[in-house]
């Protein structure tokens, strides 16, 4: 799959050519500020990542001079803000390879995308007896929808990790039973950086007839997507991690399945008529974007897809590899720290303990240093259970972090390990 | 630009390392657990009271030095002190925690607890000092309810 995706994209970029981190640093104005006293060292990217300027452009031009409801009015500015929301829609499809656009709802996050499946498909498809199958390093928001969906009768299943943090696939296997009727499953993640084998998942379930359902959201700000190669049932991701606006967010599923869902939120746009005694509900997408969606939000996703396409994937991805690598090595090589999350394939994320010191008291610490890191159980209390700590430090790349950066990190843990003394 | 090591004084360190009065305590007739969600600090404290005096007191539990060492030198000084007492002792150190300094004229001298003076420059590290106090007046109220920060 690797070697297909990669002949592909390299036919549109010049080979070689690898990502000039300084010049992408001028795209990101956040970047300039210094934070008591030091420059800024921006570690927390897979809680939010910063926003370049074309996404800040692109959001100022809705308000100053399109701003209008979309799919609605026939005055200019109306037409160009719904011209503008569906190309951005076109953007998203191109982004993850979608057949189609109306394969793409806009939604307010991953969160809300996970929502929507537990309470349309989710609801409408299991029975008491069924399974849903996640993994053991879920985030919450693909743990608790499904857990409020079991209330009704079904049952949480939780196919555990190893030691390294790798999803162990022979359990994984032997738990896709007659039960399951949909699998769950991170693509990366977000307190371990492991990289599921998300092709063979949805192989393996797949030949069960089970669907899948990919949470993406720390998988799409660091490697090519493509839903149709991966031939998942359901995608989702965040904006705001991907170098776009919060408060939008994306729900991929096969037009097949959409069109047998029912609706999940009612309201305006979602319908093509509406009497007291019978509602027809709109086509794909609309019927699940009832209300006024976030215009702004969406055109900035847009901006942000096209800046790093512009890039391209396969550059941010080799560039922010080769940096995990090299925090890896320089991590490890401070005595007393332990990475948590040591999976053979890993994206974006460093997380490790201190012996000897808590992680919110490294964070305070290298808060002063003008570093930004997040301490805490990631929203993820399952993984830190399974690997018996409280909490972590998590270090979280993007594209614009340097080794430089990295250094830093390295030189603010001796500083916390000098305090703690 | 605040110092680290007046928020991380010897004292501190010293205490988040080998907290005071950390074990279960036989006998306790008050107990509450206290959790801070946003970092996963757990702290539960024990109590006996002999009538309104607290005649000993011990707490368990796991979190970052600043929620260690307040819980440690919390011990130490409520032992033996009324239950009067010891609220006084927490709206004081409350006080202090939040805006560096006691403004109550009547206010009881608050000791070693002056160690955390310098919290009041870290916001988010407020709770981290408070959680044991609001666990013991959990615990002192006789509630059986777990306290959260959030």
């Amino acid at each position: 799959m690797h070697a297909t995706t990669r002949e592909i994209t390299m036919q549109r970029e010049p080979p070689g050519r690898s990502l000039d981190v300084q010049q992408i640093r001028q795209d990101f104005p956040i970047l300039r500020q210094k934070i008591h006293g030091k420059p800024l060292i921006y570690l927390d990217n897979a809680a939010t990542s910063q926003k370049p300027q074309a996404v800040l452009d692109t959001i100022q031009h809705f308000y100053t001079t399109d701003c209008s409801n979309i799919h609605r009015g026939v005055h200019q500015l109306s037409e160009r803000a719904t011209a503008a929301y569906e190309a951005a829609r076109e953007k998203v499809r191109r982004f993850l390879n979608a057949a189609e656009a109306r394969e793409i709802i806009f939604v307010r996050g991953t969160t809300e995308a996970i929502n929507l499946v537990a309470y349309t498909f989710g609801r409408e498809r299991l029975r008491p007896g069924d399974e849903i199958l996640i993994t053991a390093m879920e985030h919450h928001s693909n743990i608790v929808p499904w857990q409020i969906l079991c209330e009704r009768g079904a049952t949480l299943r939780v196919a555990p990790i190893n030691d390294a943090g790798e999803l162990l696939l022979d359990e994984f296997e032997r738990l896709l039973t007659s039960r399951v009727k949909l699998v769950c499953v991170a693509h990366v993640s977000n307190a371990l950086g492991t990289v599921n084998p998300v092709r063979e998942i949805i192989r393996m379930s797949h030949r069960n007839g089970i669907p899948v359902l990919i949470d993406g959201a720390q998988a799409v700000p660091h490697m090519k997507v493509d839903v149709r190669e991966l031939d998942c049932d359901f995608y989702a991701f965040s904006g705001h991690k991907v170098y776009g606006p919060t408060g939008i967010g994306v729900l991929y599923g096969k037009a097949e399945l959409l069109e047998s869902m029912p609706p999940f939120h009612g309201g305006g746009d979602m319908i093509s008529s509406v009497t007291f005694e019978k509602t027809i509900y709109n086509v794909l997408p609309y019927k699940f974007e009832g209300g006024t969606p976030h215009i702004a939000g969406t055109l900035g996703l847009g901006a942000a897809l096209d800046y790093i396409t512009g890039i391209g994937m396969d550059r941010i991805a080799e560039h922010e590899h080769a940096l995990l690598e090299y925090g890896t090595q320089a991590l490890s090589g401070i005595p007393g720290v332990r990475l948590i999350g040591t999976a053979r394939e890993k994206a974006g994320v460093l997380s490790f303990v201190l012996e000897g010191v808590h992680p919110h008291d490294v964070g305070t610490i290298l808060d002063q240093e003008g570093i930004a890191v997040r301490t805490g159980h990631h929203c993820a209390q399952p993984v830190m259970e399974r690997f018996g700590v409280p909490a972590t430090t998590r270090a979280s790349l993007g594209l614009y972090n340097t080794r430089e950066e990295i250094d830093a990190l390295v030189a603010g843990i001796c500083k916390v390990k000098e305090m703690f003394a | 630009m605040p110092d680290l090591r007046d928020l991380y004084q010897e004292v501190v360190i010293d205490h988040s390392k080998r907290p005071r009065n950390f074990h279960k305590l036989e006998g306790a007739n008050h107990t509450a657990q206290g959790y801070n969600p946003l970092c996963g600090d757990k702290v539960t404290v024990y109590v006996k009271l002999d009538g309104n005096r607290l005649q000993d007191i011990s707490f368990e539990g796991s979190g970052c030095a600043i929620s260690t060492a307040s819980a440690s030198i919390m011990t130490e000084t409520v032992k033996g002190k009324t239950a009067e007492e010891a609220q006084a002792l927490f709206e004081s150190f409350h006080d202090l925690v939040t805006t560096g300094s006691v403004s109550r004229r009547d206010a009881p001298p608050l000791g070693k607890l002056e160690v955390f003076s310098k919290v009041s420059d870290y916001p988010v590290r407020v709770k981290c000092a408070t959680l044991v106090w609001h666990t013991l007046r959990s615990a002192l109220s006789g509630r059986d309810t777990v306290v959260s920060t959030e």
